[in-house]
């Protein structure tokens, strides 16, 4: 069984993020970048069911800038075999939408034909929440989201997922696609041998132009602006106040 | 422009707060049709909502199911007679709208907190550190609302009910079970009073303190991520930008610093209220009103003097 782990390079979460002063975008120039923590998690995923012995070839890609070969690296530092580069833009600030992003990875998934792509839920950058599904559409495949656990018998993977009343488990026909969500696993850190090693794993480097897809975005950006703030208010000094001051509001 | 409204139904149940809060949102779009598909439904209560066109009722196991293929492939098929689809971004259209707009190959725009234009759309990104405004180029606009900021609409209403067939069915994908905690209190999402706790809380057992004044407001529970990622509360008590965004009359975090993504969960809620033994910790910077106290103190006193 083969799976494909879709992985996106985005600000590191612990990174404070600020906004450009031209209102285009989020400032990512000289900022660090990490691959996405739900990402991470899928590719972790993967590489513990080759180690089960169900899974036989992880494959890792990305889509967007030259740069973005770090976090195939780190994908395969983690124990990925093999990774393919689609190189779509030239500025980190240009987000490839997921519609473009679920368009090319079709185009990988027909000509690696993978029993199971295992993605993120969302990416931290744009939160859109889109890609996994949008790429079960166009491939005709079944999908399930938000999955926190994840298991694999006779061509069906069976899937909890997380849902607002708490969780839903479904069984999806194989070729699938399953979206990874924060409690499926503890991603493993790379050994520094295997980070090593990873240097060494073979890499294809493609371009969007290659695939013959259409990337242009559907959304335009109008601006992007700091949250309105919130004034703080004022400080208690007991419980007995602060029961006077809810009553005061009205609110109990 | 008209714009197609699927309700957030689970099985038979409808979401009338989700459900009416998005229609607030789009209302002033176009003439609203309200979808109702779900296994034994009463769309009753969803034609009785001001300002809603029409309801189309359509039953099946597997929207009562929320699969989110069958799902889609429903939508696909009405999607040509309106400008606009949207719903509530509950779990189960966050599932099925991606999904959709591949289908009519256009981009789903997803967590919508305001409608600027017909086609232009405010909606948070990078966990609410930032809000971007965007203008849509699709001929048909395919998007969730994040119902937390808009008012639930009022009753009233009269539209007529049409009911259609359900489209071909999908069998890539069936639903098993559902493991729902069932519980006396309200809806986290749809409460008048929200208590939530966060890592000072310290373990499962003493989320009892945070209950007892959840059940003596009348309020629902509510958990930052590190509270859940540390087994104190279910995951779906989470509140923030990857958990549930809610928006009570009165919200009281106990023990949660104030991380930005539990903040962007919590923010619009009308009167906030911090306890916490660290003065410094961020939350304070956005209630209205800040307790700085052992929260095993302050809590089941606030309690005690509320009963």
């Amino acid at each position: 069984m083969k799976i494909l782990v879709p992985v996106k390079r985005v600000i590191d979460y612990n990174v404070k993020v600020r906004v450009k002063a031209d209102e285009s975008s989020v400032e990512l120039a000289n900022v660090k970048m990490s691959i996405n923590p739900f990402d991470e998690i899928a590719v972790e995923e993967a590489i513990r069911l080759k180690e089960k012995g169900v899974a036989s070839e992880v494959v890792v890609v990305t889509i967007g800038v030259k740069k973005s070969e770090d976090v195939l690296r780190t994908a395969l530092a983690m124990g990925a075999d093999r990774a393919i580069l689609i190189e779509a833009a030239d500025d980190v600030h240009t987000d490839i939408e997921p519609l473009a992003v679920a368009k090319l990875l079709a185009k990988v998934a027909e000509a690696e034909a993978p029993d199971l792509i295992l993605a993120g839920k969302q990416a931290i950058d744009n939160d859109m929440n889109a890609t996994g599904q949008m790429l079960g559409a166009l491939l005709g495949w079944g999908q399930a989201t938000s999955a926190s656990a994840l298991d694999i018998t006779d061509g069906v993977a069976r899937v909890t997922r997380e849902v607002d009343g708490g969780l839903q488990v479904v069984d999806v026909n194989m070729p699938a696609i399953v979206t990874c969500d924060l409690r499926l696993n503890e991603p493993r850190y790379a050994s520094l041998p295997n980070i090593m090693k990873a240097k060494k794993k073979p890499l294809t480097a493609t371009t969007a132009a290659d695939y013959g897809v259409d990337i242009t975005p559907r959304l335009t950006v109008v601006k992007t602006v700091e949250p309105a703030a919130r004034a703080a208010g004022e400080i208690v000094g007991s419980v007995e106040e602060l029961k006077a001051k809810l009553k005061e509001a009205g609110v109990v | 422009m008209s714009v197609l409204l699927v309700a957030e139904i689970s099985g038979s149940h409808i979401s009338i707060d989700a459900t009416s809060k998005a229609l607030t949102a789009v209302s002033s779009l176009g003439p609203v049709t309200i979808l109702a598909a779900g296994e034994g439904v009463d769309p009753a209560p969803l034609a009785a909502l001001a300002g809603v066109d029409k309801v189309l009722h359509v039953e099946g196991a597997d929207y009562g199911h929320q699969m989110p293929e069958a799902c889609a492939k429903l939508l696909q098929s009405l999607a040509p007679n309106y400008t606009h689809i949207a719903a509530p971004a509950t779990t189960s259209a966050k599932a099925s709208f991606p999904r959709l707009a591949a289908l009519l190959d256009v981009m789903v725009i997803t967590d919508v907190i305001a409608v600027d234009s017909a086609d232009t759309f405010q909606r948070p990104i990078y966990a609410g550190n930032a809000i971007q405004t965007v203008t849509s180029t699709d001929a048909i606009k395919v998007m969730t609302i994040r119902t937390a900021g808009f008012d639930a609409a009022v009753g009233g209403g009269t539209a007529a009910i049409e009911v259609i067939d359900a489209a071909e069915a999908v069998d890539s994908s069936r639903w098993v079970e559902d493991r729902v905690v069932s519980s006396d209190r309200p809806e986290l999402t749809s409460a008048g009073v929200v208590v939530s706790g966060g890592r000072g809380v310290g373990s499962e057992e003493s989320f009892a303190i945070i209950s007892d004044l959840a059940d003596t407001l009348g309020g629902a529970v509510g958990a930052s991520r590190a509270a859940v990622d540390s087994g104190f509360a279910a995951n779906d008590m989470q509140v923030g930008q990857t958990g549930k965004v809610v928006a009570p009359d009165l919200y009281i975090a106990c023990g949660i610093s104030g991380a930005i993504q539990h903040l962007a969960g919590m923010k619009d809620s009308k009167v906030i209220v911090a306890i916490n033994s660290d003065s410094e910790a961020p939350i304070f910077q956005v209630a209205d009103y800040g307790l700085v106290a052992d929260l095993f103190d302050a809590v089941p006193a606030l309690t005690e003097q509320l009963k």
